[in-house]
């Protein structure tokens, strides 16, 4: 990896460059909450001054842009008893998301194991990740992340860049060769002794940030043997089967497939719907028969999907800590109280 | 008209009005683009608001409205004798909606009077919904129906295959929508316990659900109702979003 600082007022003009010639997504003011608190997101920006770099997290995972909640995966065009199919991968411009945190960064990295390096490579999501380029920026822990626990609060690879501020500049991991061809258009300064301390120390002072967070240890034998435990019950008696929890999760990855047929019959729709586990319709088939028909045991599958299933699989979590579930849940679900329940 | 080589079935349907707003039958009326479409998968025999002949011939009866006088009773009836298939269209038909709000009085003539003045009224004490006189086969929720969801009924009644409604509460389409949740915001919603499949259509514009669309499938009523509680509304605030369309059970 290669280390970089670049001057706030340098690193404005690198932006002004990608945003003049891509489509490009950063943090904006999106609302404010009861409380008066702003709530940010991802949106397109045309000028670097629409950017607010006061953003705490952005409130829906970055994970849409790769992964919608709903796509069209295939057309059809339909003549008398025949039909056309029509498959278009999207190939738009390239784009260009800012300020993904560490959890956000490693929720893809996550996906990427399931949807592009996995036995069924997803063509989809496949050509939106390869156009995506990628700013990830360093945060400051809230009361609700527990990235840490999950190892998933540093970046090892997953952007192009990573910026970490350091007053008047950022210091910069530049982890593709199109972030440091692009680095070159701007005036980047090779690290002194000085920032390497700074970044030292800010390393220091995130880390003692964390209040939230989960214990993993033998945490896959332990959801094991609680399998039947009366505590999934008890979250399943305040569970709304609402699936917001999915909704905004960056790496459940469960979808349906809908059929849409216009009211003529000469064109027709396969559309990939993200799904949620937490729902009553997850698990019904044809014919009406329910898998999962007890809203306590989908919400355990939840969590067995997260800590369980996925560790036994790439031997490590499916959950990147990020908190929203819990944050969105309005029953107060969360998963660092959940895993200390089946852990008592 | 064939898809895939398949004949569709082509029902005759009649549209009939009981107490209501007819905004529901209006939200077919009004599709301008797609209302001839509509029209070429149903052989329309009776709809007040788009054509002037009538026919009493049909198979599918599409019944919107609430039944609020006795004369409603005799005819519902005898549309249901003649109906192969009886729809419940919209929330009026299908719980009773808005009208029913009138059974909460005691006071019956107190009501009546309150509404029509001096004006002579005939009307039942009680408010029905459609499955309170006869069998409904089929329902279509909202107050009004959702026009795709129609269309969508519709044309699997065309096809001859099942319509699956969806289960789960309106939050998950809300929030597909990336909407801030109105309880952040310091607003009640109903969406955690009403049925989706109206894309979410309040909250997207900022409005609490609710709950128009009835009780998704097993709604956690109990707990949602603490929740509300634990955010601060009083139980008139509650009771009046629960009791709207007496749709939701207490
Ligand atoms: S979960 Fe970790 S990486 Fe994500 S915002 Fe919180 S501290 Fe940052
Ligand atoms: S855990 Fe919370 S957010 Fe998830 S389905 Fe249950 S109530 Fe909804
Ligand atoms: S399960 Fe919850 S905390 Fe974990 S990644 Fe998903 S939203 Fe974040
Ligand atoms: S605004 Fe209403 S429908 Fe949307 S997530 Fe919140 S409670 Fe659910
Ligand atoms: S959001 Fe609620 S009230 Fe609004 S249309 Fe949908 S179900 Fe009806």
């Amino acid at each position: 990896m290669i280390f970089k600082t670049i001057d706030k007022k340098d690193f404005n003009k690198f932006l002004e460059i990608l945003i003049e010639n891509n489509s490009f997504f950063a943090p904006q003011k999106i609302a404010k909450d009861k409380n008066n608190k702003p709530i940010y997101d991802l949106r397109l920006v045309n000028d670097f001054k629409e950017i607010d770099f006061n953003y705490d997290i952005l409130k829906y995972p970055p994970r849409r842009f790769f992964l919608p909640y709903r796509e069209a995966i295939s057309s059809f065009e339909i003549k008398n008893s025949s039909w056309q199919q029509n498959i278009n991968y999207e190939t738009k411009v390239p784009r260009i998301l800012l300020g993904l945190h560490p959890c956000d960064i490693n929720s893809l990295n996550k996906l990427d194991k399931v949807l592009m390096l996995g036995d069924y490579p997803s063509p989809y999501y496949t050509i939106r990740r390869k156009n995506t380029f990628i700013i990830g920026m360093d945060c400051d822990p809230k009361p609700f992340c527990f990235c840490r626990s999950v190892g998933t609060h540093t970046v090892q690879h997953g952007c192009d860049m990573f910026l970490i501020d350091i007053g008047d500049r950022y210091f910069i991991e530049i982890f593709s060769n199109v972030a440091f061809d692009f680095l070159k258009k701007v005036t980047t300064k090779d690290i002194t002794k000085k920032d390497d301390d700074e970044y030292k120390r800010i390393r220091r002072l995130k880390a003692e940030k964390f209040t939230a967070k989960i214990d993993v240890t033998d945490l896959t034998k332990i959801l094991d043997m609680e399998f039947q435990s009366d505590v999934w019950k008890e979250w399943g008696d305040k569970c709304l089967g609402c699936g917001s929890c999915a909704r905004v999760c960056p790496t459940c990855y469960c979808y349906g497939i809908e059929e849409k047929i216009d009211l003529k019959f000469q064109q027709a729709e396969k559309l990939k719907i993200l799904h949620a586990c937490t729902l009553i319709d997850f698990a019904e088939v044809a014919g009406g028969f329910n898998f999962r028909p007890e809203r306590h045991i989908r919400l355990k599958y939840r969590y067995y999907h997260k800590h369980r299933g996925f560790v036994e699989a790439y031997e490590e979590s499916l959950c990147v800590g990020c908190g929203r579930c819990g944050e969105a849940c309005l029953a107060g679900i969360t998963v660092p109280e959940v895993i200390s329940s089946i852990r008592e | 008209m064939q898809y895939l080589g398949v004949e569709l079935i082509k029902p005759k349907a009649a549209f009939f009005d009981f107490s209501c707003c007819e905004g529901c039958q209006l939200q077919i009326a009004n599709n301008e683009n797609k209302l001839l479409d509509f029209i070429s998968l149903v052989e329309v025999v009776n709809f007040r608001e788009i054509l002037t002949e009538r026919n009493n011939d049909y198979d599918i009866a599409f019944i919107e409205g609430s039944i609020t006088r006795k004369d409603e009773i005799d005819r519902l009836k005898k549309i249901r004798e003649k109906a192969k298939i009886l729809v419940a269209f919209g929330t009026c038909a299908s719980f009773g909606g808005i009208n029913k709000l009138k059974n909460k009085f005691k006071d019956i003539e107190w009501v009546k009077k309150e509404v029509y003045g001096n004006c002579p009224i005939e009307t039942n004490d009680k408010v029905m919904a459609v499955n309170e006189v006869v069998k409904v086969d089929f329902y279509i929720y909202g107050c009004p129906v959702n026009k795709s969801e129609v269309e969508a009924i519709v044309q699997s009644i065309a096809l001859g295959r099942e319509f699956r409604y969806l289960k789960h509460p309106v939050c998950f389409r809300c929030k597909e929508k990336q909407n801030i949740c109105l309880y952040e915001m310091g607003k009640i919603c109903m969406g955690p316990l009403t049925r989706a499949g109206c894309g979410a259509r309040c909250p997207s514009n900022g409005n609490s659900c609710i709950g128009c669309r009835g009780p998704a499938e097993e709604p956690n009523i109990e707990f949602m109702k603490t929740i509300m509680i634990k955010n601060g509304f009083t139980e008139r605030q509650i009771r009046d979003k629960f009791e709207l369309f007496s749709a939701f059970k207490e």
